[in-house]
């Protein structure tokens, strides 16, 4: 039985294609992957994102099992700011990337990936009985998987604060980049008003009752339409991220991924203590990492797509693999997201992509593909 | 939508517009509406020979790659090369100025059980 978000009927209203995402029912495009990207870029997008899992981490204990549990350093967050960070196994590979937001001392927030949440959750609890056994004192620590309470909007573009402020008194030009303020929206709906996103874009996720959904979608819209919000879809939800070389789990990540190879060793702090995967994390490290994941252009006239194999200039040697491909709709250019051998990794390296049994022409190039121009 | 009386169809979604032996061929307003945004297609040389049926080519769009099928056994004697340049004419205008390659063909059988405007509409509509 495939899941809907509460905006169903609002994607079928809106002439959403309905695809079925890792189970759930939601839109690949409304009127066309392009100009919803671009859109996005110019003006700004709206996004369904309620498939996305959030759960609670409450407790005095709160803050160091949320350490234990993930890479980055949740101990350092300020009440109302976020963090984007990996969550590993203990053989230092990824089991998720997530979002931590603290709400308070001793209150998480966590945001998962919708394909993940089950698998997540039951990870989490693993690493509770862990982290309990070690700290009987934890006693008050309570983690509970909150997706089925929240639907999640993301509003994203240049435009995305002068849309947003007119459902909310919540001064939001005052919400710093990954900090997020509680208030109404529309006089009376709770929201976590987050300035996060996965598109590049300056903009907001909103975190609200599963079902006011359709009602702050509907106002969102309203409010929008005019200065050239439209509707987002699962398309071009990709090709955003893609241009930004954002990771995604299932492509870039996965549970035998070393954080470093993958090019998110930014999020992995080696000096807070220990956390789950570090010492694994820190073992592949030091063996050396045989891949590295680049960012490329394809120089031949073509579409890197995941799986294609990646190879050497002269063709003879596979390098490795594209994990994410696409025509970038902002930079007219067909992109790809690929792990090579390291030494082949650097700008400027020239390498060839296998697309249908021709080697194609590719250069590795630096990232994100895309810079906002504001 | 709306499928010219004076095509012929195919279950995968290509056209064939039959002069005298010689096919044109592209693919249908259903198939491009289904890619969506087409932002690549390759296509054969002049010269190849194909068996109905065989993969001639193939379009992608941001989201997908798709392989074209030849609805006819012959050789092709032309390609539309302005669709490799501006592959967005697929979407514009599929049943015409984005036609893809002209067939010769050399097994004038090969054609006779495709379908006619009025079979592709309700076959189309069957898939929803």
């Amino acid at each position: 039985m495939l899941k809907r978000t509460s905006l169903y009927e609002e994607h079928v209203k809106l002439g959403g294609r309905i695809v079925d995402f890792g189970g759930w029912e939601l839109p690949v495009q409304y009127t066309g992957v392009m100009d919803e990207h671009i859109a996005c870029r110019t003006t700004a997008g709206l996004f369904d994102v309620s498939h996305m899992g959030e759960v609670h981490v409450e407790g005095a204990a709160s803050e160091a099992f949320v350490n234990y549990l993930v890479t980055n350093d949740a101990a350092k967050l300020a009440i109302n700011q976020a963090l984007y960070t990996e969550m590993c196994n203990h053989q230092g590979g990824i089991v998720d990337d997530l979002l931590v937001y603290r709400r308070a001392k001793d209150r998480y927030f966590l945001v998962i990936n919708a394909s993940n949440t089950d698998k997540d959750f039951a990870h989490m609890l693993q690493i509770e009985k862990e982290f309990r056994q070690a700290n009987p004192q934890a006693s008050d620590l309570r983690i509970s998987n909150e997706s089925s309470n929240y639907t999640q909007i993301a509003i994203q573009g240049p435009l995305a604060e002068k849309i947003t402020q007119k459902l909310t008194k919540v001064p939001l030009s005052s919400v710093k980049y990954y900090w997020f303020t509680e208030g109404a929206l529309l006089g009376g709906i709770p929201a976590i008003i987050a300035r996060t996103g996965y598109t590049g874009e300056d903009g907001f996720e909103l975190y609200i009752p599963w079902n006011k959904g359709p009602e702050v979608w509907r106002a969102l819209l309203e409010a929008g339409t005019p200065l050239g919000l439209k509707p987002v879809g699962l398309g071009a939800r990709d090709t955003l991220r893609l241009e930004m070389k954002f990771p995604l789990y299932g492509h870039e990540l996965s549970e035998q991924t070393n954080p470093f190879a993958a090019g998110v060793g930014w999020v992995v702090k080696l000096d807070k203590g220990d956390f789950v995967g570090k010492a694994a994390i820190i073992q592949g490290k030091q063996k050396g990492l045989p891949q590295q994941l680049v960012g490329l252009k394809l120089l031949d006239k073509g579409v890197p797509r995941q799986g294609y194999s990646v190879f050497s200039e002269d063709g003879k040697t596979q390098l490795g693999a594209i994990t994410s491909g696409t025509l970038a709709p902002s930079l007219n250019q067909a992109i790809g997201i690929a792990y090579v051998a390291k030494n082949q990794a650097a700008i400027g390296t020239r390498l060839t992509v296998d697309i249908r049994g021709k080697k194609l022409a590719a250069e590795v190039i630096p990232t994100p593909f895309y810079k906002r121009p504001y | 939508m709306n499928y010219p009386a004076n095509l012929k169809y195919t279950k995968e979604h290509e056209w064939a517009k039959i002069d005298g032996n010689v096919v044109t061929v592209g693919i249908t307003d259903h198939a491009q509406s289904s890619l969506g945004d087409i932002v690549f297609a390759e296509l054969p040389s002049v010269g190849r020979t194909l068996k109905k049926g065989d993969t001639f080519g193939v379009v992608e769009s941001i989201k997908a790659v798709s392989d074209l099928y030849s609805p006819a056994t012959g050789k092709v004697v032309e390609v539309n090369a302005a669709i490799g340049d501006e592959p967005g004419q697929l979407n514009k205008d599929p049943h015409g100025k984005a036609w893809m390659v002209k067939i010769e063909l050399t097994d004038p059988a090969s054609i006779k059980d495709l379908m006619d405007a009025d079979s592709y509409s309700k076959y189309v509509a069957s898939l929803k």
